[in-house]
Parts: structure tokens; C-alpha cells; sequence
């Protein structure tokens, strides 16, 4: 059973420096409440992983938390680059920036390996592309058919967070809108944190909704607001000018820097 | 919404896109002008078009121009909203899917995408967002049409970095006209109205095979340009 506690002491007892993260939610459900408490507590050295790296990202690689990132989208969608993560890759700065890319459906498909407890995944896709000689995969021959597919290695990540509408007093989790990858990254993960909006009584049954089991989550949160300036469907709105803001308050390190100390870890004590 | 000023060329851009849609039953796009012109096409031209975004959402209806492919709209408007995996391996990949719009920082004359690095792999001079879900789709989708803007930095004679294959490709809708593979080479075909072929030639970074009988674009209709710019007036 998954117990229900607050952000801070879930972090603290989840993520340790070294550690392969997964902050998922595809655009949708974003843990940025999670992944600033992960900054303020100073982890370091981390493997950060996630399909989308948008703003989140870019704060946590723009202060110098992770070694590694594995993703297959890095941008700010509909506005450009995320500034801070290419800093750290053209320039390594704050620190360098190990990257496993792949593309959506391999990213996709190594969190349903990992999920399902099976060391890979068969797709079709790599192949033709440059990006086969740059990452992680593998070709092999389906033993059926004779074709050529490729094998994604499974996604365990240490720990996975991800953000949901709500949750039971017994931690069973329910969210709906956009689903991501929220639910397999949860059960790839060795460890996991959803955090919610909202504690309630009962779960009602949504359209389109994911049920996760409180059993195969570790810690449940509240953190009302807590994707923001993500959203979490039916509860908040995308703040659609936060997006287009940051591209200005990342482009310079400075501005990056006093903007992060302002907003994230002010009163913290950690840096 | 007012048509009394002349159509920029990104406007007929997109309204020529929009028109490419006109009897296809379904089309991946992604945000921006792909969006944009997928939006035109329901309101103007093909009212049942099936809309797909990547973050899962099948038969979306925005009323809106999306800033990012997850906006709340798409999945209220849906017909079904699905996980990643699903959108990949159970729509994409087996071809349910006819249309797909894609964009590039770099095309080559076989079409072929790139939207990783600018420069050296290891070092790049310019780190560019990645894959995300273009390769799969280009393989999946049995029409892909691009719609890059027409410049030597984009139309370039070899890639930075080789994304997306470019071997579905059916056309590449420019702001200065639409290239189509012939004999696996992109050619052009047709010139947006007032653009000269010279142009076009200049604005492409191979020596560019260009058609005989060059089409011309028919300018925006009313119709179109002020749906248009009534769609990019609700932002």
C-alpha cells in the first residue's frame, strides 16, 4: 500500500545523488511541485530521464543536478529551445551532460519493457536513421516472419514521479485528460511518488480514466497545483504564458540563476 | 476577418497545405503551421478529417491554434485519448494513420529530415530538440507532407544529421511553392503566385530540378484567407 505523506518527506525517502529519475507526464501532469522539492533537497549527480524535457527539465539541468539525461524531445513546445539544456550540452555548463536520446515510440516502448519485466522491446524504427549508431538499440531478426526489427532495452528507472488528479485515503491513484506514459513509468520503476490535487473520499469513475493501484506506489502526496505551469486536466489550465515567458528568463545564466533562487529556493537553505 | 490585405506568402503557405488535406481521412500534426493548416482544412475544406496529435488524442477539434500538442482542447474535443505506447504501436505504426504534416530545421533533396544537431554529433554547434515522434511516423503514415520555410539553410545538400527518413514523403509545402519527389529527387513543381523560379533556386541548397510545366498555387480564396486569419486572431 502506498503511503500518504507530504512532498518533502516522500522525496527524502525516495531519491538519493546518483540515482535514475523518471519526472514523467507528456505535457500533461508534470510534477514540477516534486521536481523543485528534488532541487531544494540538493541531489545530485542524477540520471535524469523523461520523453519530453520541457521546462522542468531545463531548471533542474540548468542547476546542475544531473550527469545523465535520456529523453527523445527536448524542447519548449510551440515557443523553441530550452536554453539551459543546451547550455549544459553545447557548453557543459553548469556541469556536462551525458545524452541517451531516442525517439518517441523507442522512449515509449523501453518504459513497456519495463513495465512488463522484460529486458526489451521489439519495434520497427532506427533503422535508415543516424540515429541507430548514437544510442542505445540493437537489431534483431523476429524468429517468425525473418524481418528485421529493433530491440529497445527496458527502462527501470530508481525512481518515478508523475502528477495526478487524485488519489483515495487508501492511495489508489485515478487521473484522466492526456494519460503520457504516467502509468508505465510508475510500474517500471523500482520506487515510485504520485503526487495529486486532491485526497478524496471515493474514486468516481472518469472518462478515459488510469486507475494505479495504491499497491504499486510507494509514497502519494498532495500537492494542489503541483504541475504547474503545467496543468492537470479539469482542475488547472496550461499556463500557456509561463511557457513563453521562460524562453526569456532561461536564455542567460544569470537571469536563470536569480529567477531559480526567487522562485524555487527561496527560504530553502540548500543550494 | 478582414481579406482586404494581400495574403503573406506564409499565409498561402498554409492555405496550400490546408488544401492538400481535401479528401484524406486522417492527418498527424504536429503544433505551429502543421496545426494551423489541419485546423483550416476541418473548417474549410474537409469538415470529418480526422485530426491526431501525438500526446494521444484522436479526432481532436480545436477551435483554437494549440501552443503545445497536450493543450487541454485536444483531449476534451477527442474522440478517444490514448497512452504514448498505444499512439505508437497500436495507431501509428500499422498505417491506421494516412496523413502525417512534419517540420525540419534540415531537409535533403530525398527528403530526408533532420531535427537533432546542427554540426558534430559529440559537440554540436546548435542542439536541436530530436526525434520526438517523427521517425516512426514517416514510416508508418503512408503520405508525408512537409511544410518548412523556404531558405539555403533549411533545403541544404547534406544533413547535419540524418532523423527521419524521407521515403513517404509525397510533397514539401515552401513559402515559395511545393516540391515533389520525382525519380527520388524533390522537384519543383509548383510556385506560389508572384514567386519566380529564380527565387526558389536561390532559396535551395542543391542544384534544384525544376518541372517544365510549372503549376501555379491558385491565390486564397475569401473563404480561406479569412478563416485563416480568423483562426490566428483567436490565438
Amino acid at each position: 500500500m502506498a503511503d500518504l505523506t507530504n512532498v518533502p518527506e516522500a522525496i527524502a525517502a525516495l531519491v538519493r545523488d546518483g540515482d535514475s529519475v523518471a519526472l514523467e507526464g507528456f505535457t500533461h501532469l508534470i510534477p514540477f511541485a516534486a521536481g523543485h522539492e528534488v532541487l531544494r533537497q540538493g541531489r545530485r549527480d542524477l540520471e535524469l530521464i523523461r520523453m519530453t524535457p520541457d521546462v522542468l527539465y531545463d531548471q533542474m539541468v540548468g542547476v546542475g543536478c544531473a550527469r545523465k539525461l535520456v529523453f527523445s524531445y527536448a524542447g519548449n513546445p510551440g515557443v523553441g529551445s530550452l536554453h539551459r539544456l543546451r547550455d549544459a550540452i553545447e557548453h557543459g555548463w553548469p556541469v556536462p551532460l551525458e545524452i541517451e536520446e531516442h525517439s518517441h515510440a523507442g522512449m515509449a516502448n523501453m518504459y513497456v519493457a519495463g513495465a512488463s519485466g522484460l529486458p526489451c522491446a521489439l519495434m520497427r524504427g532506427y533503422i535508415g536513421t543516424d540515429l541507430e549508431a548514437h544510442t542505445r538499440v540493437e537489431r534483431v531478426i523476429c524468429p517468425f516472419t525473418g524481418e528485421t526489427l529493433v530491440a529497445v532495452p527496458a527502462l527501470v528507472p530508481d525512481v518515478a514521479i508523475v502528477h495526478a488528479q487524485e488519489a483515495d485515503r487508501a492511495g489508489n491513484v485515478q487521473l484522466w485528460g492526456i494519460p503520457g506514459v504516467q502509468k508505465e513509468a510508475v510500474l517500471a520503476a523500482k520506487r515510485s511518488l504520485v503526487t495529486v490535487e486532491r485526497i478524496v473520499d471515493e474514486l468516481e469513475p472518469k472518462r478515459a480514466a488510469v486507475v494505479i493501484p495504491s499497491w504499486t506506489i510507494d509514497f502519494v502526496a498532495p500537492a494542489p497545483g503541483g504541475s504547474q505551469p503545467s496543468y492537470a486536466h479539469g482542475i488547472t489550465r496550461r499556463d500557456n504564458d509561463f511557457y513563453r515567458a521562460w524562453d526569456a528568463i532561461s536564455r542567460d545564466r544569470d537571469t536563470f540563476s536569480a529567477w531559480m533562487d526567487e522562485h524555487v529556493f527561496a527560504g530553502a537553505g540548500v543550494r | 476577418m478582414s481579406v482586404e490585405t494581400e495574403p503573406t506568402t506564409a499565409e498561402v503557405q498554409t492555405v496550400a497545405a490546408a488544401r492538400s488535406l481535401v479528401g484524406k481521412r486522417s492527418c498527424f500534426i504536429g503544433v505551429g503551421r502543421p496545426s494551423m493548416a489541419a485546423i483550416l482544412a476541418r473548417m474549410v475544406h474537409n469538415p470529418e478529417l480526422v485530426l491526431v496529435y501525438e500526446s494521444g488524442t484522436i479526432g481532436a477539434k480545436p477551435y483554437r491554434i494549440p501552443l503545445s500538442i497536450g493543450d487541454g482542447e485536444l483531449a476534451e474535443t477527442a474522440d478517444a485519448v490514448v497512452s504514448v505506447p498505444e499512439m505508437f504501436n497500436y495507431w501509428i505504426g500499422p498505417g491506421r494513420i494516412q496523413v502525417a504534416f512534419l517540420g525540419a530545421a534540415q531537409i535533403d533533396r530525398h527528403a530526408n529530415l533532420n531535427t537533432t544537431v546542427i554540426g558534430d554529433y559529440e559537440h554540436p554547434r546548435t542542439r536541436l530538440p530530436g526525434a520526438g515522434g517523427a521517425p516512426e511516423i514517416a514510416t508508418g503514415c503512408s503520405e508525408v507532407m512537409v511544410i518548412a520555410p523556404h531558405s539555403p539553410r533549411t533545403f541544404v545538400e547534406r544533413l547535419d544529421f540524418l532523423t527521419t527518413t524521407g521515403g513517404r514523403t509525397t510533397q514539401v509545402i515552401t513559402d515559395l511553392g511545393v516540391l515533389e519527389p520525382l525519380d527520388g529527387e524533390l522537384t519543383l513543381t509548383r510556385l506560389h503566385p508572384g514567386i519566380e523560379v529564380e527565387q526558389a533556386r536561390e532559396a535551395t541548397g542543391w542544384p534544384l530540378r525544376v518541372l517544365d510545366e510549372l503549376e501555379i498555387t491558385a491565390p486564397p480564396t475569401d473563404e480561406e484567407l479569412s478563416a485563416l486569419r480568423g483562426l490566428v486572431a483567436r490565438g
